[in-house]
């Protein structure tokens, strides 16, 4: 997509390979592949023992923009929101120089990755997360634009969810530097491309969706209409149905408060099952042993879920 | 301080010229006046990738100092923001390079500077680049063969006015469609702030046979000279933050 740029295939290195900073002489040997994106290549890497991400451009530009950022990140105190930022230099090969940044490596599963894999339970969880980065972020000035699954890494102890990719940062006020259409508000036709948290949160209930229907989908005709149509027709959805035309609709000032708003609607959901388990349990007399079963089966799944709110957020 | 206004025609063509002079000297005359050409060649699933074609399109761009990209119709609105967006990006730093020569020195460009710098450098860079005014004069070609591609043209084009007017800098547009009716290129759209309404032009719209890139680049190049900076009109145009 990229024009005028170094073709991502021309960022292609085995393993082995040693790229040596030209600034700042530091030595990375390139592990393996991590992934890649619109902006370039990522490659796990060793830096005397360490494990590192290193991330190499096509667009120097966009690097340069994204490790601005995440300098200024660097200061925020607290849970970190992404990756550390280690270095970031020009390896000259081939008469070529490919601007990289090293990168504190996130061991972990992407979340689009993540979302296939766990219940629906756990979507809502991330995305609770989720939006206590966020609003920390949007704190110190910035929204962080392109927000999806791909971009965000559900570290492998502990379920929390970091931001990965901040080529897409923006600050307040700006237009928004890189987006992703499916889960940008201007091509559903509900906003604009100023950076602004409502972007982001934006972006917070399309991921909902997403993890709901299980594949992105096309715009048709009028877009707003599409998606409250989608919001009212999934049945895992249906709890968090105000929430999300909130989001979607840019009725939220802020992360925290559609967290807040997220947090309380999952309570009121975990007293469905509960006054629903009084109900069966007085038909259940009558009936087989399973309804119990289920009954203390939803038990613990609720118990299982508060829990890991109580204890993870 | 006033930090001057970036100029830029956007062709959207999906082939070759084949009438009138060569719209690639016409690029380069353009560029000599401070006019930046990007080139987006459009293409859907069936169009084979016509060699002559591409290298126009490429040569367009070379010689207009800007971007060119080749793509699927479906991708155009995303292309169509991007390209117009680095070919700011691209003309600002041209530009911050030249006013650095005497402190980099002769061969040496803001690329070679440490990334540090660079960064510095490039803060400006993002930082003109959101808030300088933009120009930006559309030709596209409505000959036969692009006649299907032409909705979705139309939206790339909404698509492009809603993410340019998310910057902080003002913005204004014109759009010419060619080969028109009895001139070679027909102005649909004078100088305005909000291309919202092209949808209207571009239906009335017949398509025709011939291609002339070239005169149609001209038009196109003399249209910024109706610009005149007694009406540089100063737009209330306000965008609306909160929600619809
Ligand atoms: N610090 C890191 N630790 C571990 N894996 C990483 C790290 N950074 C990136 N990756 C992996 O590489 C992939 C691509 O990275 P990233 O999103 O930063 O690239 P990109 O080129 O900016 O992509 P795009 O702009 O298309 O989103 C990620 O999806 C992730 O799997
Ligand atoms: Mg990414």
């Amino acid at each position: 997509m990229k024009p005028m740029m170094t073709d991502r295939d021309d960022l292609r290195f085995d393993a082995g390979t040693v790229l040596t900073g030209k600034w700042h002489g530091h030595r990375y040997q390139i592990v393996r592949r991590l992934g890649s994106g619109a902006q370039g290549m990522v490659y796990l890497a060793r830096a005397c023992e360490r494990k590192v991400a290193v991330k190499m451009a096509k667009d120097r530009a966009s690097l340069i923009s994204e490790v601005n950022v995440l300098k200024k990140l660097e200061t925020l105190r607290g849970e970190p929101l992404g990756p550390s930022l280690f270095d970031s230099d020009d390896w000259i090969v081939n008469g070529r120089t490919i601007g990289f940044c090293a990168m504190e490596y996130l061991e972990g599963t992407p979340l689009q990755e993540a979302l296939k894999r766990t219940s629906f339970d756990w979507t809502v969880v991330y995305l609770v997360q989720l939006l206590k980065h966020l609003q920390r972020l949007h704190e110190t000035g910035h929204v962080f634009g392109d927000l999806k699954p791909e971009n965000l890494m559900l570290m492998n102890p502990g379920h929390s969810v970091r931001f990965l990719d901040f080529g897409g940062a923006t600050r307040i006020g700006r237009s928004v530097r890189e987006y992703t259409v499916f889960f940008d508000r201007g091509y559903w036709g509900l906003g604009t491309r100023k950076a602004e948290p409502g972007y982001d949160l934006f972006a917070c209930g399309m991921i909902m969706i997403y993890a709901a229907l299980g594949h992105r989908f096309e715009k048709k005709g009028q877009g707003e209409g599409q998606l409250l149509q989608v919001i009212r027709t999934l049945p895992r959805l249906a709890p968090y149905q105000a929430v999300l035309a909130k989001a979607l609709k840019g009725r939220y000032v802020s992360a925290d408060q559609m967290r807040r708003d997220l947090l309380n609607h999952i309570m009121e959901k975990q007293e469905a099952p509960a006054a629903c388990g009084k109900r069966s349990r007085s038909r259940a007399n009558a009936g087989g042993g399973w309804l119990g079963a289920w009954v203390t089966a939803s038990c613990i799944m609720t118990a299982y879920v508060l829990f890991v709110i109580v204890y993870v957020m | 301080m006033h930090k001057g206004t970036l100029k830029q025609i956007l062709l959207i063509t999906d082939g070759c010229s084949n009438q009138g002079e060569d719209p690639v000297a016409v690029a380069a005359l353009a560029r000599e006046q401070g006019i930046t050409v990007n080139v987006i060649g459009v293409l859907d699933r069936f169009d084979s990738e016509d060699g002559r074609g591409l290298q126009e399109v490429e040569g367009i761009a070379a010689a207009g100092g800007g971007i060119s990209q080749i793509v699927q119709t479906r991708q155009l609105s995303q292309t169509v923001q991007m390209v117009t967006k680095q070919a700011m990006t691209q003309t600002i730093k041209g530009v911050i390079n030249r006013e650095l020569q005497d402190i980099l020195g002769e061969s040496e460009t803001v690329e070679d500077l440490p990334p540090e710098k660079r960064g510095k450098v490039m803060e400006v860079v993002d930082e003109l680049g959101e808030t300088m005014d933009l120009d930006v004069c559309i030709l596209v070609d409505t000959s036969a063969s692009m006649k299907a591609k032409l909705p979705t043209v139309r939206e790339a084009l909404q698509d492009l006015s809603m993410s340019l007017s998310a910057r902080m800098g003002n913005n204004q547009f014109c759009l010419y469609l060619f080969p028109g009716k009895r001139k070679q290129a027909q102005k649909v759209t004078a100088w305005t702030s909000d291309i919202g309404n092209v949808e209207r032009t571009f239906e009335k719209i017949g398509t025709h046979g011939v291609t002339p890139t070239g005169p149609a680049l001209k038009e196109a190049v003399k249209s910024f000279s109706q610009l005149s900076k007694k009406n540089l009109l100063f737009h209330d145009e306000a965008y609306d933050d909160g929600p619809r």
